[in-house]
């Protein structure tokens, strides 16, 4: 693992260089980021004013590109958690070069997912009645409500995640405060809550951060299982499966790994981090996308099985429509994109090739968006205990402005976080390097 | 150096304590100082190094740290406040339906679950700013050196005049590059 030229001073200073002054490109990102979001806003305003028929609201579909743009921002935070608490306690070497990225979009992608079931309830100014509240009505919320599950999931996952990326980013704020000056120097003075590395701060700091990886493992699972109890708890054919909760965690590692994928490749182009971040660490990416992609490609075919087998005309016409029905093409983006298309990755010459890679990241996320649009809409929409009710339903201008939006706020914190703070973890990349010892330096000589 | 107001700057920076600073450019020369001192009766010394190393933990010999102690109690207080907020609350605004209990634990089991790690979590941050601050505030403000968050260790021993001698010589023995007395 360790190369000569891989020291402390290097890997310090190779990521504080990402933290200079942004290039034109970097602007014209952001611009572009901050412009998507314009046009999200924009849409939400029509949408407080017009109501969410706009967005193609209509019996029998009333959960639509909302609730999958919610359930597909949850899933691609998950990948951040597993990589940085899971695989922390598995002592994986590999993830300290990726791990911080992924923790940022972690905490950027629940900020975004949480932003869904606001703009879904319609009347956002109410939203504070999801929080039990003392009020003068004396009511309280339903606990045995899905629906309440998920928003404590939700709150706990989004508080811990960041207070989890922060703790990780101290000690690497307190290297860059070392090394900076002017504003930059009072910035980071001010956020590594004087880190100075004494063993004192290192003893308790090694322990809390053992302490929260083994709190945030659990609840990494136990947050998209309450996701997918959002639709499992439902009697409607297509949700009430006891398999969602394993499937729906699964879909979110993977794509979350394949988001991962996505920001990583034009991060190291961009910053130079070619030595830090290598090959190596794609293909162990590579290779959890393979892992998990080949679990949701199993659920499906267990859910289709079992529709069959199970002998209920309902859910037996719930999957017909399924992969027959009007919405067809969408579950075959999803069967293809998800299930056949990360296939490639069991040849190494395709999982050690980045454009390929790259290419392959974006394919699984279009899928994984696909396959929340099927469970979510396409089993709405041909619910086969009222087959007279039955209706296509079509995303209008606003589901799409929305969801531009969601793309472009998710994209601006991300982009204001890697110039802000270290991409990648400066003290955990160090951890793996041999350290620099007297033996060692007199044997170099 | 940011200014504070003062009863934070009370907290924060306290009164300086006279030592003796030594810079290490490698790992086991750092580790002989802290084996030297230890030898030679010395305890309140402070270590600095840019990662966290098993070898300096052992070679320091110090206790757990208690942070596990506010997880455990921050778990167990969440679960029982989980609890009671589930509970209570459908007793103090009954939903009745069809005969099923109003307070039924499977469901709730959830809540408390998100709960137990919520405070588990925040209760294991406040655990780290406590015991880190309680320990910098009986070491009062000990010398320290930028590198020491890049690629140098750094044993800072308090001495008086007295001792600082001695303690210079032990430093410079085990191999320190640079020594400073303050």
């Amino acid at each position: 693992m360790a190369e000569p030229r891989l020291t402390y001073d290097y890997v310090t200073r190779t990521i504080a260089r990402t933290l200079g002054n942004p290039s034109r490109g970097y602007f014209l990102l952001l611009g572009a980021a901050v412009a998507l979001l314009a046009v999200g806003i924009i849409t939400l305003i029509y949408l407080l004013r017009y109501g969410l028929g706009l967005a193609g609201y209509s019996h029998p579909v009333y959960w639509a590109v909302f609730i999958t743009c919610f359930v597909f921002w949850v899933g691609i935070a998950h990948s951040g958690t597993l990589i940085s608490a899971i695989l922390f306690l598995f002592r994986s070497g590999w993830r300290t070069a990726v791990y911080r990225t992924a923790e940022a979009m972690t905490v950027f992608a629940v900020m975004t997912a949480g932003l869904f079931p606001l703009i879904h309830i319609g009347r956002q100014w109410y939203f504070y009645w999801l929080i039990p509240y003392p009020n003068e009505r004396g009511l309280w919320p339903n606990f045995k409500s899905p629906l309440i599950w998920d928003e404590f999931a939700i709150g706990t996952y989004f508080t811990v995640s960041t207070v989890f990326l922060i703790m990780g980013l101290i000690p690497d704020i307190a290297a860059i405060r070392d090394l900076a000056t002017g504003w930059r120097k009072k910035l980071y003075t001010l956020t590594s809550l004087g880190w100075a590395g004494t063993n004192e701060q290192w003893r308790h700091y090694t322990r809390g951060y053992l302490y929260l990886a083994a709190l945030a493992t659990p609840l990494v699972l136990s947050v998209h299982s309450v996701v997918s109890w959002d639709f499992a708890m439902a009697i409607v054919p297509g949700w009430h499966a006891t398999i969602f909760a394993p499937y729906f965690v699964a879909g979110a590692i993977y794509s979350g790994v394949a988001m991962v994928i996505t920001l990583l490749v034009p991060i190291r182009k961009l910053f130079h981090l070619e030595d830090l971040v290598t090959g190596h660490h794609f293909e162990n990416l590579a290779k959890l996308c393979l892992l998990t992609g080949s679990i949701v490609g199993y659920a499906y075919v267990c859910e289709y099985f079992i529709a069959w087998f199970s002998g209920n005309p309902s859910e037996r016409a719930a999957f017909w429509y399924r992969a027959f029905g009007p919405y067809w093409w969408a579950s075959w983006t999803m069967i293809i994109c998800n299930a056949f298309l990360p296939l490639l990755l069991w040849i190494k010459k395709i999982r050690t090739n980045l454009t390929a890679l790259f290419v392959i990241s974006i394919f699984v996320n279009i899928g994984m968006w696909f396959e929340r649009y099927v469970i979510i809409v396409v089993s709405l929409a041909g619910e086969p205990y009222e087959p007279w009710a039955n209706a296509v339903y079509n995303p209008t201008w606003a589901d799409w402005g929305i969801m531009a939006g969601s793309f472009g706020w998710f994209f601006m914190w991300f982009l204001l976080f890697v110039k802000n703070f270290p991409a990648v973890s400066i003290t955990e990349v160090k951890e793996v390097l041999a350290p620099p010892r007297r033996a060692a330096a007199r044997a170099h000589r | 150096m940011i200014p504070l107001p003062k009863p934070l700057h009370d907290i924060f920076r306290p009164p300086p304590t006279p030592g003796v600073l030594g810079v290490f450019g490698h790992l086991d020369g750092t580790l002989e100082a802290i084996q030297k001192l230890r030898a030679g009766g010395h305890t309140d010394f402070t270590v600095y190094s840019p990662i966290p190393r098993h070898e300096i933990e052992a070679a320091l010999g110090q206790p757990v740290s208690p942070v596990r102690m506010f997880t455990l109690i921050g778990g167990i207080v969440g679960c029982a406040v989980g609890a009671w907020l589930t509970l209570w609350m459908s007793y103090d605004w009954p939903l009745v339906v069809g005969g099923k209990p109003i307070g039924s634990v499977p469901p709730y089991v959830v809540i408390m679950f998100e709960m137990t790690i919520l405070f588990g979590a925040l209760s294991t941050i406040l655990g780290i700013l406590f015991n880190a601050a309680f320990a910098a505030r009986r070491l009062g403000t000990i010398q320290t050196d930028p590198r020491f968050t890049n690629d140098k260790f750094g044993v800072f021993v308090p001495a008086g005049s007295d001792k600082a001698g001695s303690v210079e010589a032990l430093l410079r023995g085990a191999g320190a590059e640079e020594v400073r007395r303050g």
